[in-house]
């Protein structure tokens, strides 16, 4: 009676149909496992966790205890502390508000007044922008002034700001747009490094002072 | 000494509490102060003589002869006129003139500097979370201490010179040793808020420097045990954040608060005594009439060298010196305490006795940031956001004079040894050292890049140190 075939010839076939081929493979290839969805989720969550807590450097700004609690620097610091990081930085050290001022001739500043008995003589000129003068001002005998400056024109103050600060401080000369003058600080309490107190810094008027009335300028860092 | 033309009156010595000295003393009236001095000297049968200063009846100063202040009271000649003495410090500082270096190595703003209370270390807390100690014979950085982890807000040395402490402003408080930079013991963990004031217990109530006070926002007061690194005591109290702490010579503990009041504690069990109200806004800053004595501890300012030494002897002997110099300095009288607040005034207190204030003292127009005795506590000098500082007398709160100069905000002052010179910072960036006789400025020291944040006068008087925003520390001698 013939059981089963006999396992003999089988695994005999078995064995000999194995060759030893070789593999084209490397002999260690690792298969990556698959990564479910869920698992890439997860992974990003914990990536932003880590990101917040790497974020602890210590702030900038230190203040002793005695100004905590308080509220910042003045604005004076501020201006002057952009007075120093602008010379630091040099470039653009010239640089001024209005960059390009036009000329202006002598028959736009100064308007002729017709004097004499038939208005003939012209000697006499009328200031036609606004000029400032000192505090003792006082005009000369009319018969014998040359520039007449009118009395709406005449300045003893102007408002000097900067985008942040603004103040009020007394000047000099003939001001028309785009004039550089030079204005009093002192009151502000700015230092240099040599320990003296500023107290001259120069500004660009920056409207028509004589259509407007008043003098608006900004200060130069 | 018989010179018929010129008068002659009789002249009694009293010592400042009021005792007499000797028997009434007949003297001509143009008497100038050294002869006066003699006279005194001899009276007390000292074996060096002391320089003294003379006020007659106690308000007017001998400074050229007695005519000139009898005429200037209008005082009769008739009559004994009580003169007042007043020793002086035997030695006299000399007012820094320059800069002798400026020292890098901050990467932040320094916000504390402290000088050990020899003179022999210094040390500077910053915005970089480091705590710097510096070799002051060669003016370079000695170690960085490295251990907190964020702003180094308070630094204060131990009255030995062994230890400084530091706090910053994640609420941890580290022990450094000055010699190597390295940290003692674990760092003290327990505020949740950021540390605003360090004050270690007086050398002679413990020689060992074991117990630390610190004062933080949590609005509690913590004693540590430097020893054994943890709590010994939490005082609450307060409602709001404590400004100051200050461990006084008798045991008691001064606190003040935002909160407008300044409470007293037991420092041997932590209960409150006293409770100081009378300021409308927050009250900045104490100052003891102690307070130099006490930071100094066994160091006597006179005794000092040109390379300062670190204090030598046995623990009890230590001990027993700071005891003499604590009571040679605070006399019979109880400690008086100061206080300065954001409300423009200050007021002076007798706090281990009265709840009252006895003076207030007014006058500044803006508030008030800090507040020191002179070490021989006759002065007081306040400095204020109104540029100005204010010397008031130490004893009863008079006004005396304004030093004005700043062009900004004063932030702090530090007095020689010898009560004599006061240097100043600002946030102007200048130092300025005053001469308070005269109330003079005596020197102006620019130098600073931006704000000067912390001065100190080292206590054997060579060396000033400031530290600011331009993350330089700048040291000035003579």
């Amino acid at each position: 009676v013939q059981r089963s075939p006999p396992s003999g010839p089988v695994h005999s076939r078995a064995h000999d149909g194995q060759v030893e081929v070789a593999l084209p493979m490397p002999p260690q290839v690792r298969r990556r496992a698959p990564v479910c969805a869920s698992q890439v989720v997860l992974k990003m969550h914990e990536q932003r966790k880590t990101k917040q807590k790497n974020d602890d450097k210590t702030p900038e700004g230190a203040v002793p205890a005695y100004l905590l609690d308080r509220e910042g620097q003045s604005r004076a610091k501020v201006l002057s502390n952009m007075i120093k990081q602008k010379r630091k930085e040099k470039a653009g050290k010239w640089e001024v508000p209005l960059p390009k001022v036009r000329a202006q001739g002598e028959t736009e500043v100064l308007k002729v007044i017709k004097t004499g008995k038939r208005q003939k003589k012209a000697w006499k000129r009328m200031v036609t922008k606004v000029c400032v003068v000192g505090d003792g001002f006082t005009r000369k005998p009319p018969k014998y002034e040359r520039f007449i400056r009118p009395m709406g024109l005449r300045f003893k103050k102007a408002h000097v700001t900067h985008p942040e600060l603004k103040a009020t401080f007394c000047l000099l000369g003939v001001i028309t747009k785009g004039t550089v003058v030079e204005v009093n600080v002192s009151e502000l309490g700015l230092v240099t490094q040599g320990g003296k107190v500023i107290w001259g810094k120069y500004a660009q008027v920056t409207n028509n002072p004589e259509n407007d009335g008043c003098i608006n300028a900004v200060l130069l860092v | 000494m018989t010179s018929g033309d010129v008068e002659r009156m009789l002249i009694q010595f009293q010592d400042e509490s009021g005792e007499v000295l000797g028997n009434p003393f007949d003297v001509p009236l143009d008497i100038t102060p050294d002869k006066l001095q003699l006279v005194c000297n001899a009276l007390l049968q000292k074996e060096e003589p002391l320089p003294f200063a003379f006020y007659a009846r106690g308000e007017a100063e001998v400074v050229t002869s007695l005519a000139v202040c009898v005429k200037a009271l209008g005082i009769e000649t008739e009559q004994v006129l009580p003169v007042v003495y007043q020793p002086q410090a035997v030695f006299r500082v000399r007012a820094v003139a320059r800069c002798t270096s400026s020292l890098q190595g901050h990467t932040e703003a320094v916000i504390s500097t402290a000088f050990s209370p020899t003179g022999k270390y210094l040390a500077s807390g910053s915005g970089d979370t480091t705590v710097r100690f510096w070799d002051l014979t060669t003016e370079t950085p000695h170690h960085t201490s490295r251990g907190h982890t964020h702003w180094v807000l308070s630094i204060a040395w131990s009255p030995d010179g062994k230890k400084l402490a530091s706090g910053c402003k994640n609420s941890q408080i580290c022990i450094w040793d000055p010699v190597t930079g390295q940290q003692i013991g674990k760092t003290l963990i327990g505020h949740t808020k950021w540390i605003t004031w360090l004050c270690w217990e007086p050398l002679h109530l413990n020689a060992e420097c074991r117990y630390l006070a610190s004062s933080s926002k949590d609005g509690s007061v913590r004693v540590w045990d430097t020893l054994l690194c943890r709590t010994e005591k939490i005082m609450t109290g307060h409602t709001q954040t404590v400004t100051c702490v200050k461990w006084g010579g008798d045991g008691l503990l001064y606190t003040s608060s935002q909160d407008r009041t300044i409470k007293v504690w037991r420092a041997s069990d932590g209960v409150q005594c006293r409770t100081l109200q009378g300021h409308a806004h927050w009250v900045n800053t104490l100052a003891l009439s102690t307070d130099y004595v006490l930071r100094t501890g066994a160091f006597d300012p006179a005794h000092a060298t040109i390379n300062a030494q670190d204090v030598t002897g046995s623990l009890e002997d230590v001990k027993e010196r700071a005891l003499q110099r604590y009571n040679k300095v605070r006399g019979s009288n109880p400690e008086r305490l100061v206080s300065g607040s954001d409300d423009f005034t200050m007021f002076l207190w007798n706090p281990a006795e009265e709840k009252k204030p006895l003076a207030r003292l007014t006058g500044h127009c803006a508030l008030v940031n800090e507040v020191l005795f002179s070490p021989d506590t006759r002065l007081l000098a306040s400095a204020s956001f109104d540029k100005s500082i204010k010397i008031w007398d130490g004893r009863t709160g008079k006004y005396l004079q304004s030093l004005r100069g700043h062009v900004a905000a004063v932030y702090q002052v530090a007095w020689s040894s010898d009560s004599r010179l006061l240097v100043s910072g600002s946030s102007d960036s200048t130092l300025k050292v005053w001469d308070v006789k005269t109330a003079k400025l005596s020197m102006d020291l620019p130098g600073h890049a931006d704000e000067v944040f912390a001065v100190d006068w080292s206590p054997d008087g060579q060396r000033v140190v400031s530290g600011g925003k331009d993350k330089c520390l700048r040291i000035w001698r003579r």
